[in-house]
């Protein structure tokens, strides 16, 4: 049986790199679950919650986006899958970035907009991720 | 070198921030209300601090203004005594934390447009006892208080609204040093303090105290608890500390004054923020027992505020429309009845103190106005009365806060930016 190991992006991506863009999910999720607890409950809390953990998702997906950025300028490391990652990851953070300002508004002035930012943010780096990590199929006959 | 980069990053927000051009503010009983709006990021413009130099604050023709003392720890407000003594209480208060990143970002840009010196805690007195002018005397007349702001004397009771509690010092004529510690009148609600200042003014017969007492918060983004006993003017007795809350829903009154006849209390306010260059306005009004007036669930009378949750439709269907706008952002934060020895066309009506804004495109505000009464009531458009603190260079060099008026025929104005006390009077053979 022949073994096609593909040369995917996850073969050679820097652990840290993946520790950052595996951290960022959680931070946008977390996000997402305090805005809906803060348009459920109207306590504010949550709200500053939100906003805190936007800024956590922003630096570490800020950073998996420069370790992405270098790897773009090495030949060696852009393997497939590549190009779709770091357009997502950018995309991610920019979104993230307007999420962030529009957390910034006070009391239910955040809402619903930065409601809908965190639904896209958790969607946009999941799917960063997805493509990120996707490793190649070891030993499945194709 | 620092304050370049400041500034530069204040620009760059406002260039990121919606820019359309606003038109001035909107004053008197009618104002425009244009509908909420707000960019990605909120305006904040912060004119860049400067020192005098050789430039002076600017009064109309046929006065003159001179700083009566300098060098001061933070001038707020100030009460003339009988013998025409001046107190000045000085101090910076509040310790309301930051619970956003925005707050933290905010904080910083703000605290360049304040003076860096440390809040003086303290009451000085300033005394010109031969009358040429110049207050010769100058010195501490009680100390170790807590951000002293409101002051006002009942007999022989002096009254001092710390950010924390109503405290009194017995007083007598000509007395240049307190004879001791105050005596607590009652607590004031001090948890946070957001907005700290505690403004103060007696009635007329000298048996009650009125207190405002400012919100926790722009519009509730610190909670609905934090906003118990806060946005709201106390009346205090005088005798046993007992009050209870005489008007409601002032989202900052900044000062109080009693109008002079009637007996009628009057305050400024300053209204919320971050929902555009022209809303909402600042305000001048007199104070109704038992009235509310709108925040946060309204402004200016009945408009919903909809960045509040829960919603009031009940206590917004009562919220009362103020007597006049003093302009949005503007920061009024003195205000005092003239007497007709200011002369001319500024002897009847009230001088407002404003501080200035910061979440305004084309900063607003940094001046003394005059609003002319007629039978007792604002009539017609303010007046400026002392302006240039903020020069044609965009750079501020000063920030009046308190203003008070001798009835002998001269204006007091607390400037907690360059750190002075100066006095407005009409030109001697005027």
């Amino acid at each position: 049986m022949a073994v096609t190991a593909e040369h995917r992006y996850s073969v050679v991506i820097n652990p840290f790199h993946a520790l950052l863009l595996g951290g960022a999910l959680p931070l946008y999720l977390g996000a997402l679950l305090c805005d809906i607890a803060y348009a459920r409950t109207y306590e504010i809390q949550w709200s500053n919650f939100a906003s805190w953990l936007i800024v956590g998702a922003l630096v570490f997906s800020g950073v998996a986006l420069l370790f992405a950025l270098v790897d773009l300028m090495r030949d060696r490391r852009r393997a497939r899958g590549f190009g779709i990652y770091i357009l997502l990851l950018l995309a991610t953070w920019l979104v993230g970035l307007f999420n962030v300002l529009m957390h910034a508004r006070d009391a239910w002035a955040v809402m619903p907009m930065g409601l809908v930012l965190s639904v896209i943010c958790s969607l946009l780096i999941s799917l960063a991720a997805w493509f990120g990590f996707a490793t190649p199929r070891v030993g499945d006959a194709r | 070198m620092k304050h370049k980069t400041i500034f530069a990053l204040a620009a760059a927000v406002m260039l990121l921030s919606a820019c359309e051009e606003p038109g001035p503010p909107s004053f008197g009983p009618e104002p425009d209300l244009p509908k909420p709006s707000r960019g990605v990021l909120p305006h904040m413009v912060i004119a860049e601090p400067a020192p005098w130099g050789d430039e002076q604050p600017v009064v109309p023709e046929g006065y003159e203004i001179r700083a009566i003392a300098t060098d001061l720890a933070i001038p707020r407000q100030s009460l003339l005594l009988p013998n025409g003594d001046i107190l000045v209480a000085e101090g910076r208060g509040g310790n309301a934390p930051n619970l956003k990143p925005k707050d933290v970002i905010a904080g910083y840009i703000k605290a360049k447009g304040t003076s860096s010196v440390k809040g003086g805690n303290r009451l000085t007195l300033l005394r010109d006892a031969d009358g040429d002018g110049a207050y010769e005397l100058r010195t501490v007349f009680a100390d170790n208080l807590n951000a002293p702001y409101g002051l006002a004397l009942i007999g022989d009771n002096l009254y001092v609204a710390n950010q924390d509690a109503l405290v009194r010092f017995e007083y007598q004529e000509g007395q240049t040093r307190a004879g001791g510690p105050p005596t607590k009148v009652t607590d004031l609600p001090s948890k946070i303090n957001h907005h700290w200042t505690k403004s103060l003014a007696a009635s007329a017969d000298g048996r009650f105290l009125y207190v405002g007492i400012g919100s926790n918060s722009n519009i509730t983004e610190r909670g609905m608890v934090a906003e118990a006993d806060r946005a709201m003017i106390w009346e205090v007795d005088a005798k046993t500390g007992m009050h209870r809350p005489y008007a409601t829903g002032l989202r900052n009154p900044t000062a109080l004054a009693i109008q002079p006849g009637t007996g009628q209390l009057w305050a400024v306010v300053n209204e919320r923020d971050e929902i555009g260059p022209n809303l909402v306005p600042d305000y001048l009004t007199a104070v109704l027992e038992g009235g509310f007036y709108g925040w946060p669930y309204s402004y200016w009378g009945k408009n919903v505020d909809d960045r509040v949750r829960p919603q009031d439709p009940e206590k917004v269907a009562r919220a009362i429309v103020p007597d006049y706008s003093l302009g949005a952002h503007v920061a009024a934060l003195g205000l005092a009845f003239s007497v007709p020895a200011m002369g001319g066309e500024f002897a009847d009506g009230v001088f407002v103190g404003e501080h200035g804004s910061w979440n305004r495109p084309d900063p607003v505000g940094y001046r003394v106005t005059f609003v002319p009464f007629r039978d007792g009531r604002p009539a017609g458009p303010p007046v400026d009365f002392v302006t240039n603190f903020r020069g044609a260079d965009g750079k501020t060099r000063g920030r009046p806060v308190g203003v008070t008026v001798d009835p002998k025929g001269a204006l007091i104005i607390c400037d907690d930016l360059s750190n002075t006390v100066w006095r407005v009077t009409p030109r001697r053979g005027m």
